[in-house]
């Protein structure tokens, strides 16, 4: 049986894992690839690497990390954060990526997604999509949630999955931050919308949080978290236990 | 020395890092002699199977690698690379594979049950069906890392694990010196990493 995913997020700026608050005040963590053996090691299903640097040398620095990471941890890397066009794809698929999430550069232009889907598989593309309410709908936000694009969440994501993207990362900018749990409404909705893999994330407090991801959205396949990993207030292993315990089947 | 072959698809460098973590030399080529001289070959792949198998055929290395297997060097495919042993595939028509292993690639929606997400992306547990020297550090219901759309059938006699996904779907086969795996060793943590040794061992 298909196990669920426990996913950290390791937010990489000039070289170093930062995690956004509410995506302000940022704060310096750990080594990146220290981090990413750790979790690994910790029974971690996945990483994503979000690249949050603006400048050339910041992104020739985060290709390096990538490449040693691939070199030494051997379970799936997702690469996001300044991914614009093909090229990006490239760029980090030859480091070691496995898989790439897209996210403002989609919105900016949407044709990369059907583009890297034929090149590279659909597999191999993730939308990411940054979502918050506005009046009462689920808007998609643009450059790291500061633009509200008044496009609906569902349409747009559904929008992406038929033009190749073979898996969803849904963000909630309500939830994330706050450590009340997971937007179980928001990320319903998704999962009734479309039949690719879905991955949640924004909102993870406690363990518990993760537990009623998995009982009240079996269809949801993994659930992303940064900060609750990264300063140990859930452990993963025990996380897994527990999800286990639960009747949740996971990697032990 | 394994050779990974370079067609011009997939994730190589995971695959050479993941042989360089069990100790074994491994390099990516495109070059015949490199092949050639190799103590066995490794083809990956990802992508769609028509493309791939187009560049196999174009460059070459199909035959080499075809070549290579009859004289008996372990080889070993990995995901499409495995797709590619078999002898036709149904991703968007129908094409050739290398035909080293008897059977066909079909999609995988229309078999499994409805409900159940396509691509199968994640850790799945593998059911042995035999014993094979490439999984002797293995136990049963170990997870394993799949990505795939499609999937290995009329391959019976060859299969020696397989996960379930609703229905049981081929997970590795082997004939005599050829095998393949569904699932990315390279991904699949130690686990993974001592599928590998062990295919350096044979």
């Amino acid at each position: 049986m298909i196990t669920k995913r426990i996913i950290p997020c390791l937010d990489i700026k000039d070289g170093k894992v930062v995690k956004g608050v509410q995506f302000e005040g940022l704060r310096e963590v750990a080594s990146p690839v220290e981090l990413a053996k750790f979790y690994s090691s910790c029974g971690a299903d996945e990483l994503v690497f979000y690249d949050i640097t603006a400048s050339a040398e910041g992104r020739a620095l985060f290709t390096d990390i990538l490449r040693e990471a691939a070199r030494q941890v051997f379970i799936p890397l997702t690469v996001g954060g300044g991914i614009r066009g093909v090229a990006d794809f490239e760029r980090v698929l030859s480091c070691g990526a496995d898989k790439v999430s897209v996210n403002s550069g989609a919105i900016a232009n949407p044709t990369i997604i059907g583009e890297a889907a034929k090149k590279y598989g659909n597999q191999c593309v993730v939308i990411s999509a940054d979502i918050k309410r506005v009046n009462g709908a689920f808007h998609v936000f643009a450059k790291g949630g500061r633009e509200d694009t008044g496009m609906d969440a569902i349409e747009w994501i559904v929008r992406c999955v038929g033009d190749g993207a073979g898996e969803v990362v849904v963000n909630s900018m309500d939830t994330d931050g706050v450590k009340k749990g997971f937007d179980l409404e928001l990320l319903e909705k998704v999962c009734k919308a479309v039949d690719v893999p879905v991955i949640a994330s924004g909102g993870a407090g406690r363990a518990q949080d993760f537990v009623d991801l998995f009982e009240k959205i079996p269809t949801i396949d993994a659930g992303l978290a940064a900060s609750v990993f990264h300063f140990g207030e859930i452990e993963i292993n025990a996380l897994k236990e527990l999800l286990k315990e639960r009747g949740i089947p996971v990697r032990l | 020395m394994v050779a990974i072959v370079d067609y011009g698809v997939g994730n190589l460098f995971s695959v050479r890092s993941s042989f360089q973590a069990v100790g074994a030399e491994a390099v990516v080529t495109s070059d015949k002699a490199v092949i050639e001289a190799a103590d066995r070959i490794l083809l990956p792949g990802v992508g769609a199977f028509s493309d791939a198998a187009k560049k196999l055929a174009e460059s070459g290395l199909g035959s080499i690698v075809k070549q290579e297997a009859g004289k008996g060097k372990p080889l070993m495919g990995i995901c499409l690379g495995m797709q590619l042993l078999f002898e036709r595939s149904f991703e968007y028509g129908c094409f050739e594979g290398l035909g080293l292993l008897q059977g066909d690639v079909i999609p995988m929606l229309g078999y499994i049950d409805e409900g159940l997400k396509v691509p199968h992306i994640g850790w799945n547990g593998l059911q042995f069906v035999k014993k094979h020297p490439l999984f002797r550090y293995c136990k049963e219901g170990d997870h394993v890392y799949f990505v795939h759309s499609y999937f290995a059938s009329r391959c019976q006699e060859d299969v020696v694990a397989v996960t379930e996904y609703g229905k049981e779907l081929t997970a590795a086969v082997a004939k005599g010196n050829v095998m393949g795996c569904q699932f990315h060793p390279e991904k699949s943590g130690d686990v993974g990493l001592n599928i590998l040794r062990a295919f350096c061992e044979l």
